[in-house]
């Protein structure tokens, strides 16, 4: 099994992901259909026991992922796996970077380069010159993200990470920006560091593919909305089919169940007719409506 | 563009992935930012806004600059004839708003202010239904905006400066203000105003206030950016008419009416709830929400069909501005409540003395 433990030699994982990956949006107050909803499950899921409950649900419906931001919190939720390696002894972490609110709010209070500095390593070379406002002269902007990821993925050390997502926000900015050397820049750098599989978080895939293709990153994992109803589907539904059925990258749908505004069976009917797509990732808060959707992926999968 | 700070560089990706823009340069006088987006995203960048608007053929500019430079710099704009989308809120003193304004209008020029409330479906829905009459006679809106921006004395950006148009009435509260604009009217007087330190030294960071309409419909602000409880900023409406009420937020629009209506065909009396998934209309390229490309594809739309008088005008843009004088003038802001006030006695020593 593969463990973060940094090393360059780490063989890369090139295996399959899990059908279906377990996502962290219900521990963490992020509900896209109702704030009510949101603060009831921040509420409930305060207490760490609780998401712990959840996840050992999760894992008993045979679900051993977990797709997470790298949220303050989760690293407790580390810690609990860490420390019992026994009961759960495949499962694996798909750390999502960074958990964007953590940054954003750092960025409103403190400044661009004061955030930056609070985020990366208090005794690093980088962090030296920034104090010095000297970091970004050189503009060595490999090493800085390349801190920046090593220090979300601190709170995931000693666990399987076999596939390192970067968030859809950064993504897109960064997209948007056309930085695109920032791409390869995260994608060596998961390899080289981590052995393990890069993945992008997106709400605009076929712009997202035109650029890694450039790139020359063969076949990525890209994450993203795939639902019945086009929802969040940036370049439209068509063109997101004519993607997963045309273009060669590993497909992980999110958003499956468009918060709820479809009906399970149908939503997930809709994802199982692509038989490209590789991963479902979905949450939930209660044992019954996981096995419910774990049931319902099972025997769709099956039969398409 | 000029200002490429957090706002300006999510704008900036927006830009640069419309179709029918072709973003020329940024400017900022910040060197490291400039330096990097040169280096890395093949930007042509300026330190200086006289020498970008001296130097590259413009048709727009977007100003995402800190509030206090707004004024001179949309001015600057439209002297080049320039069409102008400003960052919220439009400019600090009205006087300066109006005459910005008026120039744009003498110049035949788009504008355009980033209140991109407005292009939320669940706030779009709420102005509808609210224009459509079916809540009756409105008597009542509540305005709130909640989330967790100053949470500590410590911190030192511009938007922690009273001169430079920090505060969280600069920054949540014109939000919310616009917001009772776009969906109910603008209010015509102000009373009961609180601006309050909770952390700050130098701004409010709460705002309270009871806003007053012609016709004799009563509304309350209540605006606080020190919230923790909050994962991020949170916005809410609320109206009270004679037949029903309507609650919007971000994500959805929950309607109550008391008899059918006319106005709305297939809204049944009792609850209505709708979301964004529902609500929300596809946009081409999507960064932190839809309202953010919806906004700039508006602007977009505006300067290629010469739209003058849409969305979000500096004259929509100035209503809110007056609001915000009118509460100003008002209350000085209070000062800190944490350090300030003497500690507490809890409610039985001080019955006991």
């Amino acid at each position: 099994m593969l463990r973060n433990d940094p090393s360059p030699s780490t063989p890369r994982s090139t295996k399959p992901m899990d059908r279906v990956l377990f996502g962290d949006n219900q521990f963490f107050g992020v509900n896209h259909m109702s704030e009510e909803k949101a603060r009831a499950q921040s509420m409930r899921f305060q207490d760490l026991q609780a998401i712990i409950d959840v996840l050992d649900a999760a894992y008993q419906e045979g679900i051993r992922t977990f797709m997470c931001t790298s949220h303050d919190r989760v690293a407790q939720i580390c810690d609990h796996f860490r420390a019992n390696p026994q009961k759960y002894p495949d499962y694996q972490f798909f750390p999502c970077m960074p958990y964007a609110h953590k940054y954003a709010n750092a960025v409103t209070e403190h400044g661009m380069i004061e955030a930056l500095r609070m985020f990366l390593p208090q005794d690093g070379a980088v962090a030296a010159m920034l104090k010095g406002g000297m970091a970004l002269a050189n503009k060595d902007i490999a090493a800085i993200m390349q801190l920046l990821i090593d220090a979300e993925m601190k709170m995931f050390h000693g666990l399987s990470t076999p596939v390192v997502f970067m968030q859809n926000v950064i993504t897109d900015l960064l997209l948007g920006l056309r930085m695109d050397e920032c791409f390869r820049i995260f994608h060596d750098h998961v390899r080289a560091r981590y052995g393990a599989e890069p993945g992008y978080i997106t709400m605009n895939v076929p712009r997202l593919l035109d650029v890694l293709d450039r790139l020359g990153i063969d076949n990525p994992i890209v994450c993203a909305n795939f639902n019945k109803i086009g929802f969040r589907m940036c370049g439209g539904i068509e063109a997101y089919e004519a993607a997963v059925a045309q273009r060669k990258f590993r497909p992980v749908a999110m958003s499956i169940l468009a918060s709820g505004a479809i009906s399970p069976r149908e939503a997930i009917e809709y994802v199982c007719s692509k038989p490209q797509i590789e991963s479902l990732v979905f949450g939930a808060s209660s044992r019954a409506n996981i096995r419910q959707t774990k049931a319902l992926i099972d025997e769709l999968s099956a039969r398409a | 563009m000029v200002g490429l700070g957090k706002m300006g560089l999510s704008h900036l990706a927006i830009l640069r992935a419309h179709p029918a823009i072709d973003l020329v340069a940024g400017c900022d006088s910040t060197a490291y930012l400039t330096d990097i987006l040169q280096k890395h995203a093949g930007l042509r960048c300026y330190a200086d806004l006289d020498r970008m608007l001296g130097a590259e053929q413009l048709d727009a500019l977007v100003v995402a600059t800190p509030s206090k430079l707004h004024a001179s710099m949309v001015q600057r704009a439209l002297d080049d004839g320039l069409h102008v989308f400003c960052e919220k809120p439009f400019v600090l003193d009205v006087a300066d708003g109006e005459r910005l304004a008026a120039l744009a209008r003498e110049k035949a020029r788009v504008t355009q202010v980033g209140y991109h409330y407005r292009f939320v479906g669940a706030f779009r829905e709420a102005a509808r239904v609210v224009a459509s009459g079916a809540l009756g006679t409105i008597h009542h809106v509540r305005a709130e905006a909640f989330g967790p921006v100053v949470l500590r004395r410590k911190g030192g950006t511009w938007r922690s400066t009273k001169s430079e148009g920090g505060g969280a009435l600069y920054d949540y509260a014109c939000h919310a203000i616009d917001l009772v604009n776009f969906v109910v009217g603008v209010p015509t007087e102000v009373g009961g105003v609180v601006r309050a330190s909770v952390f700050s030294r130098d701004v409010d960071d709460e705002v309270y206030a009871t806003l007053r309409f012609e016709g004799g419909a009563s509304g309350q602000l209540s605006v606080n950016w020190s919230d923790e409880s909050f994962r991020k900023m949170s916005t809410r409406i609320s109206v009270w008419g004679t037949n029903g009420r309507i609650t919007a937020d971000r994500q959805e629009c929950q309607l109550y009416l008391r008899e059918r209506h006319d106005a709305l065909p297939g809204i049944d009396k009792g609850w209505t709830v709708r979301y964004t998934t529902d609500l929300s209309e596809p946009v081409w390229f999507y960064l932190r929400g839809e309202e953010y490309s919806a906004q700039i594809d508006y602007f977009a739309n505006s300067v290629n069909t010469g739209r003058l008088d849409g969305e979000n005008s500096f004259e929509s843009a100035l209503a809110t501005d007056r609001v915000v004088a009118m509460l100003l003038g008002e209350a000085p802001v209070h000062p800190p409540a944490v350090t300030s006030a003497p500690p507490r006695k809890s409610l039985w020593s001080r019955l006991a003395g």
